[in-house]
């Protein structure tokens, strides 16, 4: 059975409908893609996976339980870490302190990711663990976004446009850094559109519009494919 | 009239005046620091103005009272109505917040402002049902009602510890806020919740944390205020308009800004009154209205996003 089944969902915010029914399921390790143009529903599907907003109808499986619309926090507490697109590092707070708020122990014991481990996965963070999260590079709140959840020893991580608005160089490095983390065993759903980024990193790729899935495939598929890369992602 | 009088210049020239004037004013400063910074935690986390910040201090100052007659006035039985103020308002804010006013957080601005106001009206009623609408004094504590010689002057003991506890006040809460790792988090509650949420944090548990801590702080307040005031109904009205002047001053939902806000309060009643006495009534709301001219965002306040 699938680590993540989300099935059939339907989310709409008050009046405005988003999801139409989107169905997408994670095996554990993988990395799963959902691309598509802006506003097709990416963010919301993480959204409703994680409980900030709960889907209308459908459901949500989360390894062995139904997890559609209880509390984020739970959500969270299960393993489900979430890296949203626009950040949300706490300004105020150093970056020492926003990863000490992401800490939590995992599910299982054993030992978790310390901060030793996410400097060395983000050795740039190292030296600046005083500084406020409000006056880092767009770059290095990426990689604290990424570090502060990792702190909480996710099984899946959301994430929702990693690659928005950073420099080809760091790009490719953050790229590489989410390699890693799939080499560990980390499950990821990434929603992007950089297409580049995606076919390196992902084992399927679902592509959405209008609220509706409308293709899956391999990267390689996907490749191969021109007549739904234009349909579909070009802007 | 504007004019300086002549009897205020001949007491401001008094050295002994002066130092008593400005040991009140920070006495005062310090009490109202308590109070408010109860308020503008609750106003940094839950983004709720709450109005019953003045009926809680009274409330507090009511049990305090009480405790005291109670135990007969013995040793150390204003410090065990502090303590009770304490608990008291704890636990009403847990009932209040538990009960009722969690249902309103995702509510407009002017439906949780009726909310406070109707708790307002109902502490207010409960107040007048247990202690009647006489008005009661509670002496200083023990070994509190004399003065600590300075040698160029004296000062009462009980004020001048206000001044120390308040400080005392100040630098835990600072350190509780930075250096804890529940600080830490109610500082991220302030700044976004929902991400919060998302890292595992039980927001709402945070949130009754909050309201329990700012609405104990005002019962302490109320306490530690009783033996300086008459304790009698309306005391609320005025100690939540001079709450919200601190929190405006000093920036929503900082500590050091409801510190310095608290500090500006206290020299402007304490000085103002003397040097412009028919000014008295609008000196706070001229402090208020200037500060806010220069800084709109008040001391330590920063302009406002939209809150996730």
């Amino acid at each position: 059975m699938a680590q993540l089944e989300v099935d059939n969902i339907r989310t709409a915010y008050g009046l405005s409908k988003v999801l139409f029914g989107v169905s997408l399921t994670v095996e554990p390790g993988e990395v799963v893609a959902l691309v598509g143009r802006n506003g097709v529903g990416k963010t919301t599907t993480m959204r409703s996976i994680m409980g900030m907003a709960p889907p209308q109808e459908g459901s949500i499986r989360w390894i062995d339980r139904d997890i559609t619309g209880i509390p984020v926090h739970h959500v969270a507490k299960l393993g489900i870490g979430y890296v949203p697109e626009d950040r949300r590092i706490f300004p105020e707070l150093t970056v020492w302190e926003n990863l000490d708020i992401g800490r939590r122990p995992p599910m299982d014991g054993g030992d978790g990711w310390s901060e030793e481990q996410v400097f060395e996965l983000f050795p740039d963070l190292k030296d600046i663990q005083e500084r406020k999260g409000g006056v880092l590079s767009g770059g290095q709140q990426q990689m604290l976004t990424i570090a502060r959840s990792l702190m909480g020893n996710p099984k899946l991580l959301l994430l929702d446009e990693p690659s928005e608005g950073l420099a080809p160089i760091v790009v490719e490095s953050l790229r590489d850094r989410i390699q890693m983390l799939k080499t560990g065993g980390l499950s990821i759903v990434l929603a992007e559109q950089n297409l580049d980024f995606v076919l390196f990193l992902s084992d399927r790729v679902h592509i959405l519009e209008k609220g509706e899935v409308v293709y899956t495939g391999t990267p390689a598929e996907l490749r191969d494919n021109p007549d739904v890369q234009t349909k579909y992602l070009t802007v | 009239m504007l004019a300086i009088g002549v009897e205020a210049m001949s007491m401001l020239s008094n050295p002994t005046f002066l130092f008593y004037q400005f040991m009140n004013s920070i006495s005062l400063g310090m009490n109202l620091f308590i109070i408010a910074t109860g308020l503008t935690l609750i106003l940094g986390v839950l983004r709720v103005i709450n109005f019953a910040h003045g009926a809680f201090f009274m409330f507090g100052a009511y049990v305090c009272w009480s405790t005291v007659t109670f135990l007969g006035g013995a040793v150390g039985s204003f410090w065990l109505g502090v303590v009770a103020a304490a608990v008291v308002l704890g636990a009403m804010a847990f009932v209040i917040e538990r009960g009722l006013l969690r249902y309103l957080y995702g509510r407009e601005h002017l439906t949780q402002l009726l909310f406070t106001f109707a708790i307002v009206l109902i502490v207010g009623d409960v107040a007048k049902m247990i202690w009647g609408t006489d008005q009661y004094n509670v002496p200083y504590p023990h070994g509190l009602g004399g003065a600590v010689d300075f040698g160029f002057a004296k000062y009462p003991s009980y004020p001048l510890l206000l001044c120390v506890i308040g400080l005392v006040v100040a630098v835990g809460m600072w350190l509780a806020l930075s250096k804890t790792r529940w600080g830490r988090i109610i500082r991220a509650a302030t700044q976004d919740r929902e991400m919060l949420a998302a890292l595992g944090m039980n927001v709402p548990l945070v949130y009754t944390g909050v309201f329990v801590i700012g609405s104990a702080l005002a019962g302490i307040g109320g306490a530690l205020a009783a033996p300086r005031v008459a304790v009698s109904p309306g005391m609320d009205a005025t100690i939540i308009i001079e709450c919200f002047i601190i929190v405006i001053i000093g920036g929503l939902g900082s500590l050091w800004g409801s510190f310095l806000g608290a500090l500006a309060l206290g020299f402007v009643t304490m000085f103002g009154t003397v040097i412009f006495p028919d000014w008295e009534l609008v000196l706070a709301y001229i402090l208020m209205l200037g500060l806010l001219l220069w800084r709109p965002w008040g001391l330590f306040g920063h302009e406002e996003e939209e809150p996730h």
